[in-house]
């Protein structure tokens, strides 16, 4: 159901799911594509939010129970914007729907999983872990529906899958399908990626072993995560008792992302006190430009700050090695207060690496400008910008920024002034 | 209506696996029940959607796959619907063909059908309301609140307390923007206010005050005072923009201010930058150089311990102003971290390329001054850690934030502690303390303003609690925005005005039609009590966390729907069982409890848990296809706060052996989505002491976990600790009676 009173939400992250409910809330009509298998986006990957250390999955339950129970909001997955025309309250979009291969039948038994004979590096676990071809992105993923990803499954020819299902849900010859609709506004929400880190020369991502980053981290931490939430280092699997954190990992740096990315100085505090959840003797490095944790966040990192463990090292590593004689990490940097060279060694050494803009890599194919570094320019008119694709943001921020874009989107719907 | 009931078990997804539904089937009596091997499937939807249509069935228990799932097919508008779980919660969690997973989904099916035989479809609660917005508050987050729900088309009365609009943005002289080019520009603030005072949606009051807000969302009468006279606005909704004052910089002695005139704080910086020509306060000679000292009581735990957000591009940006409207003009920052988060990098950036501008991380160790001289002194610095000692002509401090919210808060903090102690010690504080101007003056039986959203390190913001709820408040229909919330910059404030804006228009649109607003959005039940047994113990109208519920004069209820959040913390506070949902209430739930078959010889556990989040976290050790031990029956709850004593006497004296309550984190960093039901769950239990021992039974009996939605894994350890202590203490002597 669409028409010129709809809000078209594109990205089903938090900031897009939060427009959308907000907007259905309120008694319009809203359709949130997400381009991936479930909703929920980077905060589903999240073991907990900064500062409270509370499960982001909590909040999404909520929120997939008010998509439930509130018949104004339609969603798609797997589902990308193709073109848009039109003008400010009389939108025409075209959706491209990718298949998924298993159709609404899903009970969501795992009979199909469980008979897959091929395996796939599980995108969810950045890769730390591997799934069958025909898998649940994660447990708790909404919708409660299988996918299977035809990279890696071999199609009609294996069909294993295919006869395990009892309730005819797998549609092998799936194929990808086109819908239109119309909106009144659009609420761009596509969210962001963590900068990759292999572009990042001197740090050793990819290259020393037991470097990783702040996103791996929260999956490492994360029960349903590829190590059941104990933070163990990737090369042999040993506990870990000294960690650094390299602060703006390709953030506030000319060669990389010129702005910063907001959340990095929090969420390696957060990390940190995973670790130290685990382990309380364990051993915290931080090396940092400056500590940016605005309003509240003082608190969190007061937190931090007073653990004895903590060393706080005011100056940007310059270098990253493999110990001659382990798997551990040795880290060089200039402690810029004493103009001392550092060099420590950890056992893992955690990248805070930063937000880049979706859109900056995948252009969204929507009238709107963007600027140099990706983000959304909101021109408020018809097509509006929330959340990270607008700036870099935490959730907090995208949550209320979200909430605003929804109204926006109200109005250019009313067409009031 | 009358209820036909119709039932319908699924064989599905191994549940015929693991229990004989034919047997579980034969276990109804007197009801039609009929089975499917794929009930989701569309056969078998078409199986009940015919029985409904031929047989009149309108009361549907299905006995399938958890109801967070699959809620789209078995959707049956205008009929009672039960989804009883015995796929996560039996068949995938409990051993396969045991006799006692077989008695687990035969009583929970019979559990299933008490169930909708004490619900009743519900009803909303409709009155006449309106959906005016009141905004209080005329500062930058004020003024784009109103713009934006007048945008929407609603009529909206803004309230400030100054005579000029604009509250502390007026006294800018430029404003940092966040995006590009990310220069300097005009204040938004001017603009904003000719905006505002030309739409015809809004009607400004100015200066005035909120002197009473009486009644409920959608039928609030608000009494505004302006010149002396008062009138009362029928208002739905109300957004709080109350603001910041800064931090006193009488409080910062040891930072000169007070003691020379060369000290200014950023706030009277701008104003003399306003003027466009820096001239300094004890001569009047033309600033060549101005030393900028950042977090002046910021991120200090004497002072404010947190940080204000927008000294660092505050002074960043005046340090441009010494730049442009002095020649030659200096500027030096000492800093302790800059914080110019996201895009608000690009200015700083800008800064550090002017030649003219210096900055060093410091800690401010003294201003003094020598030979008529003005200094700053830092140690720790980029000067090779070292001590340094900058001359200037003007020193600015670039103070805090302190939220409008604050001395209410505190002085009605103090009132509720004092009171704690007894009437002479309430007294004695309300006579001895100053009473701050109130903002919203609530006629709330739970006071005047909005409670602080946490017992501590709140310092007088009016925040939500929830990251991802940033509009939660604890008087439903009023949403804080802006400063009040966290310390903010303008940007930052104009983004969140609008989220708050509709928020305000969601409450009036929702209590319009009688539903709950969130988390239970879509609710249309309210609390209906038997007031002809109310005893007037008051312990809901003092327990409900939204202040609900206020008092006529003997101390009876009096509940105001359009406050409620659908908790039913007052149905669990009830001593006297008189609180009913037309879908929930303490009967429903005991007799649910009833219909469990005790067996003689055996042990028999009870769950009641949070839907929201232990719930979920049972289903997923289901998804995990963890064990869980058999011989325990899970009652959701709306909250752990609507559990009623009575369940736990009620299961206890019928044989059950324990009970385990899961409910989410309490205390600080609380994760409870209706505030305080977990805890007030915790405190109920201290009292279930007394009800143990009159039954002469041990305490431990009953247990209250604190379980998370991603604690799922921790499931089966807790579960079997429980059942090994349960065994320890024996079976429960009430057994068989």
């Amino acid at each position: 159901m669409s028409d010129n009173k709809t809000l078209l939400v594109i990205g089903g992250g938090f900031s897009g799911l939060t427009a959308g409910i907000e907007a259905a809330e309120a008694g319009y009509n809203a359709v949130i594509v997400e381009k991936s298998p479930y909703l929920g986006g980077r905060v589903a990957q999240l073991n907990k939010y900064f500062p409270k250390l509370c499960p982001p999955l909590c909040g999404l339950e909520i929120n997939m129970r008010r998509i439930k129970t509130n018949p104004n909001i339609t969603f798609y997955t797997m589902a990308e914007v193709e073109r848009v025309t039109g003008s400010p309250g009389a939108y025409d979009v075209t959706i491209k729907l990718r298949p998924r291969y298993v159709n609404e039948r899903c009970t969501g038994c795992n009979a199909c999983a469980e008979a897959c004979p091929e395996e796939r590096p599980d995108e969810f676990n950045f890769g730390l872990s591997k799934t069958k071809a025909a898998y649940l992105p994660f447990d708790q993923a909404f919708p409660f529906q299988y996918v299977i990803d035809d990279k890696y499954c071999k199609g009609p020819s294996c069909g294993k899958c295919k006869e395990a299902c009892k309730y005819d849900a797998i549609d092998l010859n799936m194929k990808p399908k086109t819908i239109n609709l119309k909106a009144g506004a659009i609420v761009l929400a596509t969210g962001w990626n963590p900068y990759d880190a292999n572009r990042i020369d001197n740090l050793g991502f990819g290259r020393v072993k037991n470097v990783i980053t702040n996103m791996m981290t929260e999956r490492l931490a994360a029960q349903n995560g590829p190590t059941k939430g104990k933070i163990l280092r990737p090369s042999d699997g040993k506990p870990v008792e000294t960690i650094g954190f390299v602060q703006c990992a390709g953030s506030r740096d000319e060669n990389h992302l010129q702005f910063c990315s907001y959340i990095c100085c929090m969420a390696s505090m957060k990390q940190a006190l995973y670790l130290w959840e685990q382990n309380p003797d364990a051993k915290v490095y931080i090396f940092y430009i400056d500590i940016r944790t605005p309003g509240r966040y003082e608190q969190f990192f007061w937190k931090v700050k007073d653990n004895p463990n903590a060393t706080l090292i005011k100056g940007k590593v310059a270098r990253v090695a493999q110990a001659p004689d382990s798997d551990d990490v040795i880290v060089e940097a200039e402690d810029m207060l004493s103009g001392e060279l550092i060099r420590q060694r950890v056992d893992m050494l955690v990248l805070a690496t930063g937000m880049e803009p979706s859109a900056k890599t995948a252009r969204p194919s929507v009238p709107l400008t963007f600027n140099e570094h990706g983000f959304a320019v909101p021109d408020d008119k018809g097509i509006l910008a929330a959340g990270c694709a607008k700036n870099p943001f935490d959730v907090a921020k995208s949550v209320q920024d979200a909430t605003g874009a929804a109204l926006k989107a109200i109005q250019r719907i009313v067409g009031g002034r | 209506m009358e209820k036909k009931i119709g039932i319908y078990i699924c064989d599905g997804c191994d549940i015929n696996e693991a229990i004989n539904t034919e047997k579980l089937e034969k276990s109804v009596r007197n009801l039609p029940v009929k089975r499917h091997n794929a009930l989701c499937s569309p056969e078998g939807v078409e199986l009940i959607k015919n029985d409904m249509k031929t047989d009149g069935i309108n009361t549907i228990v299905i006995a399938a796959c958890s109801p967070r799932v699959k809620y789209d097919v078995f959707d049956f508008p205008g009929s009672i619907v039960e989804r009883v779980n015995i796929r996560e919660l039996v068949a995938w969690t409990l051993d396969p063909k045991d006799e006692l997973t077989q008695a687990a989904a035969e009583d929970y099916l019979k559990m299933g059908i008490t169930k909708v035989q004490k619900s009743d479809l519900p009803e909303p609660w409709v009155q006449e309301t309106v959906k005016t917005i009141l905004v209080i508050g005329g500062g930058v987050t004020g003024l784009t609140a109103a713009l934006e729900a007048a945008k929407a088309g609603y009529k909206v009365y803004l309230v400030e307390k100054e005579s000029e609009l604009g509250g502390y943005a007026r006294k800018l002289y430029k404003q940092v923007t966040r995006t590009y080019p990310y220069k300097l520009s005009e204040p938004v603030v001017g603009d904003l206010i000719k905006e505002v005072e030309s739409h015809p949606n809004i009607q400004v009051f100015k200066p005035a005050r909120v002197a009473k807000t009486d009644g409920q969302p959608g039928m609030w009468d608000v009494t505004i005072e302006m010149n002396g006279k008062s009138e009362v606005l029928r208002i739905g909704a109300i957004v709080l923009a109350a603001g910041w004052k800064p931090y006193d910089a009488t409080k910062l002695g040891h930072l000169g201010y007070g003691k020379y005139k060369d000290v200014v704080t950023n706030i009277e910086f701008e104003e003399m930058a306003k003027k466009g020509r820096l001239l300094r306060p004890s001569d009047g000679k033309e600033i060549k150089s101005v030393a900028f000292i950042q977090c002046a009581g910021s991120r200090d735990p004497n002072h404010l311990p947190y940080c204000s957000a927008y000294c660092c591009s505050s002074s960043l940006k005046q340090a441009k102003y010494v730049r442009e409207l002095s020649e030659d003009g200096i500027a030096f920052i000492i800093y302790k971290d800059i914080r110019t988060p996201g895009q608000y990098e690009f200015f700083y950036k800008e800064i550090q390329n002017d030649p003219g501008i210096m900055l060093t991380k410091g800690e401010v160790t003294g201003v003094m001054e020598e030979n008529g001289k003005l200094y700053v002194e830092a140690d720790s610095t980029f000067f090779m850690g070292e001590k340094i000692k900058v001359e200037a002509d003007l020193v600015v401090l670039a103070v805090g934030m302190v939220p409008a919210t604050k001395e209410p808060q505190e002085y009605l903090d103090g009132l509720t502690k004092a009171a704690a102690q007894g009437d002479e010690a309430k007294k004695a504080y309300l006579e001895s303390t100053p009473k701050p101007e109130f903002i919203l003056n609530l006629n709330y039986r739970q006071g005047p303003e909005i409670p602080p959203f946490a017992e501590k390190n709140t310092y007088g913001f009016a925040d939500s609690n929830f990251i991802c709820f940033q509009y939660e408040t604890r008087r439903t229909g009023i949403y804080a925005a802006g400063c009040i919330r966290q310390p903010m910059t303008i940007a930052e404030a104009q983004d969140d005005a609008a989220g708050a804006a509709l928020k305000a228009i969601q409450a009036a649109e929702h209590v319009a039609k009688g539903i709950a607003v969130h988390p239970r959005a879509w609710d249309m039940t309210y609390p209906d009590p038997l007031l002809l047994r109310c005893t007037a113990c008051k312990r809901c109208t003092e327990e409900c966390p939204f202040g609900a519920i206020d008092e006529d004069e003997k101390g009876i209820p009096y509940y105001k729907p359009n406050r409620c959040r659908r908790c039913a913390t007052c149905l669990g506070a009830c001593p006297e069982r008189i609180v009913s949902f037309k879908d929930y209430s303490v009967d429903m739930i005991s007799s649910m409890i009833k219909s469990i078959d005790v067996p003689e010889d055996g042990l028999m556990l009870l769950a009641f848990v949070c839907e929201n989040d232990a719930y979920p976290a049972l289903d997923t050790a289901g998804i995990n296809r963890l064990k869980l031990p058999p011989n325990i029956r899970i009652i959701p709850l709306r909250c752990l706060g609507s559990m009623n004593l009575v369940w736990v006497a009620d299961a206890l004296s019928r044989g059950i052996d324990g009970a385990l309550l899961f409910g989410c984190k309490f205390g600080e960093d609380y994760q409870c989505h209706f505030i305080k039901g977990s805890e007030l769950a915790n405190y109920r239990l201290g009292k279930v002491q007394e009800t143990l021992s009159r039954l002469q039974l041990e305490s431990e009996r009953v247990k209250m976990v604190q379980l998370a939605i991603n604690d799922y894994p921790r499931l089966p350890e807790i579960i079997n600790e429980f059942v090994e202590k349960i065994n320890e203490l024996g079976p429960n002597p009430y057994k068989g009676f």
